[in-house]
């Protein structure tokens, strides 16, 4: 179980004239995994990016708890993991400099026991020392996994986590969200139908265009 | 500025020795920009007041063709978000101060050094008030350029911008470090540079003080 809670309040987002969602509202405050679905445009990317503090609401807003306490915007990357296509990792180092580079920025102990762990269990441990680019875009994803889980994150935020992967890629990803998903709280933004049935709750962004 | 920051810097730094992003746009704009100012000058004979006014010239087109790299960089390249996901924005903007404050003193002592070596009339006759409007100088241009860099990243036309709205932001601080070389040229003592001297570490302050204000606000999308 986790004491970890996000909740939306009356969140609306608009780009100039253009609405992407209006009133807005969800609680996630037990460990599981939870969706967000629409069709492409709906505002998926936008709605993970202002849950991760990374993009402003344009109204309402969200609240981040641990332990009942609200989460300061600037400490929210401590307790937030993060998985998207459109991130992107320091090609000019490799998998392991990039992990030991993330973990002294955010000021935390390189923890080499889970680091190792989970470039095993996405298949990369081999690999750890060469250049992120030398990497396929496959093996790129599999490392903002590894990104995204090496600090013990209690909200884990997957923006279309199995794009680029192939099936044993897949099937990593979907153990793993089952595996965090009893302690943590992990949210999937996507369409994929695969995706979608490992989740126990699903926002549905077409409902909030008006 | 605490052990975050220094690694931000430390990455910037390890990065920059991978990628050399910026520090072959700044020798080649130092190198290109003295040899111009050699040519141009032929076999005349400049005053040792003009050699002042152009070291601040070719300092500040310098500063303009390399330091924008700290934020800019991360934005074409798309590691913005993760900087966005792993520090708090005070981080990463202390982070990028510390490389582009070292980066202008290591540009700009290089530049002092060529420049004394062509052009004789380049002497300083009050090294100390030199050394000390160097150094206020380069804080100011390093604290402006990072957060100029950083307002510039996320816009299209980076190129233009930057020395667009550098030059107002830096007037002031050039205008009054020129003074202030002049002064130590014609060896005029701290005494009498002291108000010119009170503008550059208010400006520098100023600038530092505005710049941690506002980059949250720059930093968010």
């Amino acid at each position: 179980m986790t004491d970890y809670s996000v909740e939306a309040l009356e969140l609306n987002k608009s780009f100039g004239r253009r609405l992407i969602f209006n009133d807005l509202k969800f609680k996630f405050d037990k460990s599981g995994v939870y969706g967000i679905s629409g069709p492409n445009g709906s505002g998926k990317s936008t709605l993970v990016k202002i849950i991760a503090g990374i993009l402003g609401a344009s109204k309402g807003k969200i609240v981040h708890k641990l332990n009942d306490q609200e989460i300061a915007e600037e400490r929210l990357h401590d307790h937030i993991g993060f998985v998207s296509p459109y991130l992107v990792l320091y090609e000019e180092f490799s998998t392991y400099e990039n992990l030991k580079l993330f973990a002294e920025i955010r000021g935390v102990k390189f923890n080499k026991e889970r680091v190792d762990y989970l470039l095993n269990k996405f298949l990369l441990y081999k690999r750890k020392d060469d250049l992120l680019k030398t990497y396929s875009s496959g093996m790129k994803q599999r490392v903002k996994f590894i990104f995204a889980l090496m600090h013990s994150p209690q909200l884990i935020i997957l923006d279309e986590p199995t794009s680029n992967l192939d099936d044993e890629g897949k099937n990593s990803v979907y153990e793993l969200v089952r595996e965090e998903g009893q302690k943590n709280i992990v949210l999937i933004a996507s369409n994929e139908k695969n995706d979608l049935e490992l989740c126990n709750d699903i926002v549905y962004l077409e409902k909030y265009k008006n | 500025m605490n052990s975050k920051s220094y690694s931000l810097f430390l990455k910037d730094f390890k990065s920059e020795l991978r990628t050399r992003y910026a520090i072959n746009a700044l020798a080649m704009f130092i190198i290109v920009a003295i040899s111009v100012i050699l040519f141009s000058v032929g076999n005349e004979k400049i005053s040792a007041s003009l050699t002042g006014g152009l070291f601040w010239v070719v300092i500040f087109f310098t500063a303009m063709s390399g330091l924008s790299r700290a934020f800019v960089s991360e934005e074409e390249r798309g590691t913005a978000l993760t900087l966005q996901l792993i520090a708090a924005p005070s981080t990463v903007f202390s982070g990028k101060l510390i490389f582009n404050i070292i980066l202008v003193f290591a540009m700009n002592t290089v530049i002092a050094i060529l420049y004394s070596a062509m052009f004789e009339a380049f002497v300083i006759q009050n090294f100390a008030l030199f050394l000390t409007s160097f150094v206020f100088g380069n804080i100011g241009l390093a604290v402006s350029s990072t957060i100029i860099a950083a307002i510039i990243a996320k816009a299209g036309a980076k190129g233009t911008l930057y020395p667009v709205l550098s030059f107002p932001i830096l007037l002031p601080l050039i205008l009054t470090s020129v003074q202030l070389t002049l002064f130590a040229i014609d060896g005029i003592s701290f005494e009498r540079a002291k108000f010119e001297l009170a503008i550059v570490v208010s400006y520098d302050v100023i600038m530092l003080t505005a710049s941690y204000m506002l980059f949250d606000f720059i930093w968010k999308e």
